[in-house]
């Protein structure tokens, strides 16, 4: 399962990592976030110790969707090194998130 | 390569559905969805029309309860998509961007997605103001100005429910009648102080840069463009099939869904097709699901015919 990330534990987890990061900002009410979250955990555990997987939740966690915009979800946004390096929004498809990883997070 | 008495295409209620009547008759089944289980219900709010929930049903619940009814049967359920089917009854092969897989029958399950508007900047702002889902993204809008475009039953429905989070709605359609139903109608309406309806009229232009600031709407009787500040705008046009994937010679009609006969056969022996990817007037959970199990069963018939 991907890590729940706060917005108290964000700078540490997120923006202070080693590894890149892909953070899933969802909610349990969203169709479409129900449809992405067991990817996500399966990526998690696919792209352990290369990429951290997280995820946020939305509504328990206001400020950071606020700080970056988020206007939609579930939107995966990709740091390294603490900077945005790339945002999608909408269910994509595990094809398309691999491609996300070992193109821009990996390369 | 791996080998199939039937690939179902796509895990909306139709595919779950065939998925689930065809592993219970015996067969093999491979059920490649390139998301989740679930299809288009998992973009629902809440179902008050399927039988046996006379409460209703949120849309998530009833798409987890469809995805359970496939456990503990023959039924392999990759996250794929399709790219394409080659090969004819009793030996298709169905290929993957990453494998390929041998079948006898193929049900083609893909169901349909939202239509875009086609207006420049409609995917850069997408996620930053243009929305295709209004119970995901509505909340981002609490107490802010909206616009919906659309006439159906669908933009209504979501207008409705977008009533109750946001400040005030223009709801944008380019005919001089809704096509949705009355009661939506007369409830949207009720609430001429929040609710600003804007017939026989087009969207033009999305404005922002980074974010979705406005749009231009012109009257198309007047011929009159105004300027509209909106924070968010939800596009309900309509849907298109998804039939990228199909082989050449399948019969489809003239918006591109599939055309089959009333036990779901298309005019490629061994295809069948079924849900809202058919070529019909009844696009419901229901009918899907109704399909699937009609579907099915015609497979199944046929594939006793291959072996006999």
């Amino acid at each position: 399962m991907a890590e729940q990330v706060t917005d108290a534990t964000f700078e540490s987890v997120v923006l202070k990592s080693d590894l890149p990061v892909l953070l899933d900002f969802w909610a349990p009410w969203c169709g479409p976030c129900r449809a992405v979250g067991p990817i996500i955990d399966e990526l998690s555990t696919e792209y352990a110790g290369k990429v951290r997987i997280v995820k946020m939740n939305v509504d328990e966690n206001p400020a950071t969707p606020t700080k970056f915009g988020i206007r939609a979800i579930p939107t995966l946004v990709l740091f390294k090194n603490g900077e945005t390096i790339e945002q999608i929004t909408g269910a994509v498809t595990k094809a398309a998130m691999k491609d996300l990883l070992d193109n821009k997070a990996l390369a | 390569m791996k080998s199939y008495d039937a690939v179902v295409i796509g895990g909306g209620p139709a595919g779950v559905t065939a998925a689930m009547y065809l592993a219970r008759s015996g067969c093999s089944v491979l059920l490649p969805e390139r998301l989740t289980s679930g299809g288009q219900l998992l973009q629902t709010e809440a179902l008050e029309n399927y039988p046996g929930f006379p409460k209703g049903i949120k849309g998530y619940e009833l798409a987890d309860l469809f995805t359970e009814h496939l456990e503990g049967l023959t039924v392999d359920r990759p996250a794929i998509m399709v790219e394409s089917i080659s090969g004819s009854a009793g030996q298709f092969a169905v290929h993957t961007a990453e494998e390929d897989y041998l079948c006898k029958v193929v049900l083609v399950c893909s169901g349909a997605k939202h239509r875009q508007l086609g207006l420049e900047g409609e995917d850069r702002l997408r996620g930053r103001g243009v929305s295709y889902c209004a119970l995901c993204d509505g909340n981002f809008f609490r107490n802010q100005t909206v616009a919906v475009v659309g006439g159906g039953n669908a933009a209504m429905e979501e207008s409705l429910y977008l009533t109750k989070i946001v400040s005030k709605l223009h709801l944008i359609h380019r005919r001089d009648s809704f096509r949705g139903l009355k009661v939506y109608q007369d409830r949207l309406e009720s609430m001429p102080d929040k609710v600003d309806l804007l017939r026989s009229s087009i969207i033009t232009q999305l404005h922002g840069e980074d974010h979705l600031t406005g749009l231009t709407v012109k009257n198309l009787q007047t011929g009159q463009e105004k300027q509209l500040a909106v924070d968010g705008l939800f596009i309900y046009v309509g849907f298109a099939p998804v039939t990228n994937f199909l082989p050449q010679g399948i019969e489809l009609d003239a918006q591109g869904f599939i055309v089959t006969d009333t036990e779901m056969r298309t005019n490629i022996p061994g295809i069948f097709a079924a849900g809202d990817i058919r070529s019909k007037l009844c696009r419901q959970v229901i009918t899907a699901a109704g399909d699937g199990a009609t579907a099915a069963q015609a497979a199944f018939v046929f594939l006793e015919q291959l072996h006999a």
